[in-house]
């Protein structure tokens, strides 16, 4: 039975409207073969955690380039665990300070990727760290 | 005389020149011959193409003199944190000899609601300064006097209520609405196409734009309600020609609104700014300046009959390009930074920010938007640039990418005109398409290496981290005591009377920005004046395309 396809959300928490990154992230994954749904707009980590549960995802990609992200990301990774979906690896790209990357790989964020990460590494990091489901 | 439309002489050896790529575009995959001449121009007629500086078709640019008669605006956007802390940094800009204010607001702020809003949490100050009430006005222009700092508030769907908020301020410091210069930012059109930080539906949304033009023509004579951007198209991964054409027909459609409201075009058209990204493809951007000029012109006599001057010279201010700056190898970015500024400054702008160093990681530090501002002065006092006017007009190259731009700007405006205008293109996601392609294929080019990104895709290096701002969750605590403290003090019994009137006045056509005055007197705050609109206007929300 082959691997079903690897199933990603794509969210854009808080109020930011800048969502070029998110759009070409979500058309990059889609090229590669997953199966991508994008939020839309200022989405609340509620909304975002139950899409997530909702469409049975197995990656978050996050994209916050307003500076809400030690609020917004922790608070999402709570409601996931909440949800019992801490399996569901968390991405995050955006506008995120060198010093505050740690804190977010402790909260739980896989992979943080910054203004200049190409699509091709997204792509890889996804495939490699998606969780295996059949 | 070899043109280009004959094959180049070909060297002793027969051999064909070799070249770096089998095909050169600009930034916006615009193609780039390797040489331009006369024959490239034959259609063109310099009287009636290009002109003279300060007279139509205004390509030259929109004063006889320009710079050797006044340098441009030095106007760099600033704002973080609280008023208090935008405030200091507002008079510290202006003493080191920034000439003009650009004020930046926070996501809440700009969409509308109080620093206490719970969906304000983790944002407030963040992206800008965080204004609630009239009383954070007072507190941001502290020591600045209105009358005689003109100052600009990219703010657009609020942007009736923080412009209220801005008259009261000056009406307190007792200054004259008839000698306020500044700009509103306020364009509703390209928030549906490129930034997103719309709240009510385009009809209400261009009914509020409407009334602040209406108003702005009766009694703010010098400041100019609206700037029609294309800034933020560029930003979201537009073309060159697309953010030209875009802009231009949201200039369109305002323009065509206001008309519909019963104003007639120069009344109101002198009152219209513009603003444009200044990007990396140095020419190409100089042309899409010049042609935008050029463009207006013919659209504003042709398209709608008028007759001043000051109706159809385009002024803009224009913004080096936030989405070329790298998080890695920061210091690469003021060379990025000077070279934009050059492009808008050899284009013909009125008005300029160059941006800091730090963009791709937080706002700026104080040393970051000192050295922009420096950047701009040394443009100014040291190149020699601003001693003549037109410095590229004739250039074979310059003008046929002038005449190129133009004819882009066109079909898109024909294209969209035939789809019934700019909000029935933007329903059916057209502009946002288009954008959304090109950003696409930009970012393809990239991860091929086709376009190379200095520090990011190429000569990569070693990264240092650099300092940056930070802004704390202090912010948010401080203004919510403020609000609550603004509450406790106001008649709310005269905020809710206030409110009221505007809610039933928005259900009707009367112009709403003496209902939005009255209540912003009365310190009503930003989201109670939002949310009365919310009531009768609704919200939107795009269906994503992603």
């Amino acid at each position: 039975m082959p691997d079903r396809r690897i199933r990603v959300l794509i969210a854009k928490p808080g109020l930011d409207g800048h969502d070029r990154g998110a759009k070409i992230i979500a058309r990059a994954l889609r090229d590669a073969g997953m199966e991508v749904i994008y939020t839309g707009l200022r989405q609340t980590p509620e909304m975002i955690a139950s899409a997530a549960l909702q469409e049975d995802v197995d990656v978050i990609g996050l994209s916050i380039l307003s500076g809400a992200h030690n609020t917004l990301v922790p608070q999402l990774l709570g409601l996931l665990k909440q949800k019992g979906m801490d399996d569901v690896t968390v991405l995050l790209g955006g506008t995120i300070p060198e010093a505050d990357i740690p804190g977010l790989k402790a909260a739980g964020v896989a992979g943080i990727f910054l203004p200049g990460a190409s699509t091709q590494d997204i792509v890889n990091f996804v495939r490699e760290h998606a969780p295996r489901k059949t | 005389m070899p043109s280009d439309r004959e094959p180049l002489p070909r060297p002793v050896t027969g051999e064909k020149p070799a070249e770096r790529s089998s095909e050169f575009t600009t930034i916006s995959g615009h193609p780039i011959r390797r040489l331009y001449s006369r024959s490239d121009l034959s259609g063109w007629d310099p009287n009636r193409d290009l002109g003279l500086p300060g007279a139509p078709p205004y390509t030259r640019g929109i004063h006889p003199a320009m710079y050797r008669g006044r340098l441009w605006t030095m106007r760099q956007f600033a704002g973080f944190g609280s008023a208090r802390d935008t405030n200091e940094r507002f008079r510290y800009l202006l003493s080191q000899g920034q000439a003009g204010l650009s004020v930046a607001f926070d996501l809440p702020t700009l969409m509308g609601y109080d620093a206490d809003h719970s969906l304000a949490e983790g944002e407030v100050g963040k992206c800008g300064v965080a204004i609630s009430s009239l009383a954070d006005m007072e507190a941001l222009f502290d020591q600045i006097p209105l009358a005689s700092v003109s100052t600009s508030m990219t703010i657009n769907s609020p942007a009736a209520v923080i412009w209220a908020m801005y008259l009261a301020v000056a009406e307190k410091q007792g200054a004259d609405w008839k000698q306020l210069s500044g700009t509103l930012q306020n364009d509703i059109l390209k928030e549906y196409i490129a930034q997103k930080e719309y709240i009510y539906p385009p009809k209400p949304s261009m009914r509020l734009v409407i009334d602040t033009i209406e108003f702005a023509a009766r009694h703010t004579p010098k400041f100019n309600p609206i700037s029609v951007s294309g800034y933020h198209i560029r930003e979201a991964g537009s073309t060159a020609i697309q953010e030209l054409a875009f802009t231009l027909r949201d200039g369109i459609e305002y323009v065509e609104w206001g008309i519909r409201r019963g104003m007639a075009v120069d009344d109101f058209a002198p009152s219209l700014s513009f603003f444009f990204n200044a990007h990396n493809d140095f020419f190409e951007e100089i042309a899409k300046y010049r042609a935008a000029r050029r463009v207006w012109y013919k659209t504003m006599t042709e398209r709608f009959g008028a007759k001043l001057a000051r109706s159809s010279a385009l002024r803009f201010h224009a913004q080096t390009a936030g989405c070329s700056l790298t998080a890695q190898q920061p210091y690469n970015n003021v060379v990025r930074t000077a070279l934009q500024a050059l492009a808008a400054v050899m284009g013909g702008a009125q008005s300029l920010h160059a941006n800091s160093l730090d963009e791709a990681w937080a706002l700026p530090t104080e040393f970051a938007a000192t050295l922009a501002l420096r950047t701009q002065q040394i443009l100014a006092h040291e190149t020699g640039v601003a001693n003549t006017v037109d410095p590229f007009g004739g250039s074979y190259f310059v003008e046929t990418l002038t005449n190129e731009a133009e004819e882009g700007a066109w079909k898109y405006i024909r294209k969209i005109d035939a789809m019934g205008g700019m909000i029935p293109a933007i329903e059916r996601g057209y502009p946002q398409r288009e954008i959304g392609d090109a950003s696409y294929r930009y970012q393809t080019a990239v991860d091929r290496k086709e376009k190379i990104i200095v520090g990011v895709n190429d000569f990569t290096g070693e990264e240092k981290a650099i300092e940056v701002l930070r802004i704390d969750e202090s912010v948010r605590a401080e203004q919510a005591q403020r609000l609550r403290t603004l509450r406790a003090e106001r008649s709310g019994e005269a905020v809710a009377r206030n409110l009221t009137t505007l809610r039933k006045a928005a259900q009707g056509t009367e112009n709403l920005m003496p209902h939005i005055y009255a209540a912003v007197k009365s310190y009503a705050t930003l989201g109670e004046i939002c949310d009365s609109l919310r009531d009768v206007f609704g919200t939107y929300e795009e269906a994503s395309v992603a």
